[in-house]
């Protein structure tokens, strides 16, 4: 009798689903919008809302409700069966990931736009340890993100059974927390904690692990709590008066002060509050690969990223600087090589919310923690009177100086007519430059980096991502999925190398599925890219193990996927392709063909 | 450089193991580490003693305060501190050393706790040091099993003070 009205109302829900899907494929079939017909549930529960008890699997799903979470990106298994069997009752989408990894890319991308924590749910064993590289990845950048993972039955646990592995204790060095879940009526009080934890303080991935006997026992009272009660987590919310002062003071005696800024800025929602301020006294401004996009390209205060991959003038800019505001930046090896000798005779101010981070890697002449959007509001309402501009102009000569220099490079390689493949350099210079103003630019990790970060032309609203802290290869493509759902009708454009892209080139099928316009390019040569430069570069040309060949083919690859393709094998027609590129509203994918000699 | 951490922390399964996770990732040393519940049962006092040059030691500190399960760190120098350590050593005998042992026992007010006809166990409460010197005095002397508790430590006593 049961099955019976189950399977009727089975199949009025699959009418009810061809109609809307109908209706929904005309309206929303707008170019750079996402044209949803999300692939809609085909089972609905068969007990009526009156009879059924709720369950832990309903009570996650009903805190992932009270946390307003649109998307879970995951993999079904077994072990997580009964929270996938609960989210059908809601309106929460799900993604269907092609591996787990990328299911954490995606909600990491999904998170850096939207703002709101990205959701990750995956079976035990296998399932949750491929989520591993995705979580400490998240964990480098600081990005908040909740990792439910099944486990095997209680009582099973630690006994060795089938996919059973210590999920908890094996991600503990890259999780800002974990939970296990041993009493189901803690549920809503976890929920609460992990969101808070993840999205307050220096941000991160919390992962809760949930055994499968958990989430089907029954919870007769759901409470969701308004308020969380940790005694032994308090991030520090106000940077202290005292400090802000000092560092205001400093600014009046300093002749060359520069900010730099790194991720934190975007992860505290600091950047308008920074531009401003940077604005109001005319101070420089340079930024990590994490803190690109904090200011446009062409700001005239902004003088480009530093570090080893960074602008010689940025660099340049940090060097003659007699005090460096470092804001929500780690002072890390790939920015800052040398700590301490870079920052001898300078004054350092270290902004940043985790105290840890100050004095780890170079002791700061005044360490200010806090969270840096309310810093720098405080900062613009002190009274602040200097003039810089002998030291602007210093630094505008030194920048127009590269500029012109990187401008007749881009000019040469444009025109040189014996050229076989395109120059990534202003390959990525024109991508970008065609790119929608708030458009979002997901770099992959190696040489396209590089080139992008060196390259990338991002506008006021525009945004950069990238995997910095980790630099895990096969990041941009899953990550730029999730930027998409974060921010649908914004363009999401990847661009990888061919060795990362195989890293996670299985999303193609996500992202044909859910019919996520994300464009991917693939800046192919063939080779491990960065690694071949370093066999170039330190082991000179003793090549070893780089060679990725020819395979797959991505004119093939694409059609497999009902991916459209686009083909630049040369400079010239440069403009023409990215334009149609960029103007196709379906998933798209062009390969770009990059000589294996190009160095970044 | 030494320094001994007094350390609050949640008293749930796995915390012990997140702290010396930490130690292990962060290489940082642990020369001493102890154990034990408090007057709250939901919390549980850890001392560790850990060396290293002083950037090490604060980040230590630093890092501790960030673990989620951790409520408290204090830190202080051996000097500023009362620490005591508690071993129990068992130990052969025979009738050439068994007063010796004896003595040693007396003079440095460690306790016979245990006794069979061949093997005695000596118990010593002492600062660090003092047990550590306590147990040269055994090198002649065949040794069945030794176990220390680690580093306790309390700072000083001072008036006006928590």
């Amino acid at each position: 009798m049961r099955r019976c009205s189950a399977q009727l109302k089975c199949a009025e829900v699959k009418t009810q689903m061809k109609s809307v899907k109908r209706d929904k494929a005309v309206s929303l079939a707008v170019p750079g919008n996402l044209y949803w017909d999300f692939p809609e549930p085909l089972y609905t529960n068969s007990v009526s809302g009156k009879e059924k008890r709720m369950t832990g699997a309903d009570a996650i799903v009903k805190c992932l409700e009270q946390e307003g979470v649109e998307y879970v990106f995951g993999y079904p298994g077994v072990a997580i069966a009964p929270f996938y069997n609960s989210i059908l009752a809601t309106d929460i989408k799900t993604v269907l990931v092609r591996q787990e990894q990328n299911a954490a890319h995606a909600a990491s991308g999904y998170t850096r736009i939207s703002g709101k924590p990205g959701v990750v749910a995956v079976t035990s064993g296998p399932g949750a340890e491929n989520l591993f590289t995705g979580i400490a990845t998240a964990f480098a950048d600081s990005i908040p993100m909740i990792c439910i993972t099944g486990q095997v039955d209680s009582h099973l646990m630690g006994s060795d059974v089938f996919q059973e592995a210590d999920v908890s204790g094996a991600v503990e060095s890259f999780v800002k927390y974990s939970y296990i879940v041993r009493d189901v009526t803690d549920i809503p009080r976890i929920f609460r904690e992990a969101f808070y934890i993840a999205s307050t303080g220096r941000k991160g991935p919390v992962l809760i692990d949930i055994p499968c006997d958990v989430q089907k026992e029954t919870i007769s009272r759901f409470v969701y709590p308004k308020e969380v009660h940790l005694r032994t987590y308090k991030p520090t919310v106000e940077g202290h008066i005292v400090q802000i002062r000092k560092v205001i003071k400093e600014l009046e005696k300093a002749k060359r002060p520069i900010i730099c800024v790194g991720g934190g800025v975007h992860l505290g929602g600091a950047k308008e509050e920074v531009r401003a301020f940077s604005k109001k006294h005319g101070i420089p401004v340079v930024c990590t690969m994490m803190g690109l996009s904090v200011m446009p390209t062409d700001d005239p205060l902004f003088f480009g990223m530093v570090g080893n991959n960074g602008q010689p003038y940025g660099n340049q800019a940090m060097n003659k600087a007699d005090l460096i505001i470092m804001a929500g930046a780690r002072v890390a090896d790939r920015s800052i090589s040398q700590p301490d000798l870079a920052m001898a005779g300078k004054t350092l101010v270290h902004i940043d919310v985790d105290p840890a981070e100050i004095g780890k890697n170079t002791t700061p002449a005044i360490p200010l923690v806090g969270d840096i959007a309310h810093i720098f509001h405080t900062f613009n309402e002190q009274e602040l009177h200097v003039d810089y501009s002998d030291w602007i102009a210093q630094l505008d000569d030194c920048r127009m100086h590269g500029q012109q220099k990187k401008a007749e490079k881009l000019r040469r390689a444009a025109e040189n007519p014996d050229r076989h493949s395109v120059d990534p350099a202003l390959f990525v210079h024109t991508l970008s430059s065609a790119m929608a103003p708030d458009a979002v630019y997901v770099a992959d990790v190696g040489q396209n980096q590089l080139w992008s970060c060196a390259n990338a032309q991002i506008r006021e609203g525009g945004r950069f991502l990238t995997s910095g802290g980790m630099g895990t290869m096969g990041y941009a493509l899953p990550a730029a999925l999730g930027a998409a759902l974060g921010a649908p009708g914004r363009q999401v454009v990847c661009v990888c190398g061919d060795g990362g892209f195989q890293m996670s080139m299985m999303e193609l099928a996500a992202m044909q599925y859910y019919h996520i316009p994300c464009k991917c390019v693939v800046l192919r040569n063939l080779s491990l890219g960065l690694v071949r430069q370093h066999q170039h570069l330190v082991y000179h040309d003793h090549f070893s193990v780089i060679d990725l060949g020819g395979y797959p083919k991505l004119k093939e690859l694409t059609a497999a996927y009902d991916t459209h393709y686009y083909r630049l094998e040369t400079n010239a027609g440069i403009q023409g392709t990215i334009d149609a590129f960029l103007k196709d509203p379906a998933p798209s994918l062009m390969e770009v063909i990059v000589d294996p000699d190009e160095l970044a | 450089m030494k320094k001994i951490y007094s350390v609050l922390v949640e008293n749930r399964a796995g915390v012990l193991c997140k702290v010396a996770g930490l130690f292990w990732r962060r290489c940082y040393n642990i020369d001493s580490l102890a154990v034990g519940e408090t007057d709250d049962h939901t919390v549980s006092h850890m001392i560790i003693v850990s060396s290293g040059d002083s950037g090490t030691l604060e980040q230590v500190e630093k890092q501790l305060n960030k673990k989620l399960d951790v409520i408290k760190v204090k830190t202080f120098t051996e000097d500023q501190a009362v620490s005591r350590e508690l071993m129990l050593i068992k130990v052969h005998y025979n009738r050439n050393n068994r007063r010796d042992i004896m003595e040693n026992c007396s003079i440095m007010g460690a306790q016979i706790i245990d006794m069979s006809k061949s093997l005695m166990t000596i118990q010593i409460c002492d600062t660090p040091e003092r047990v550590s010197m306590f147990l040269d005095t055994f090198k002649t002397i065949s040794i069945v099993e030794i176990t220390r508790t680690g580093t306790l430590a309390v700072p000083k006593c001072k008036d006006g003070q928590a």
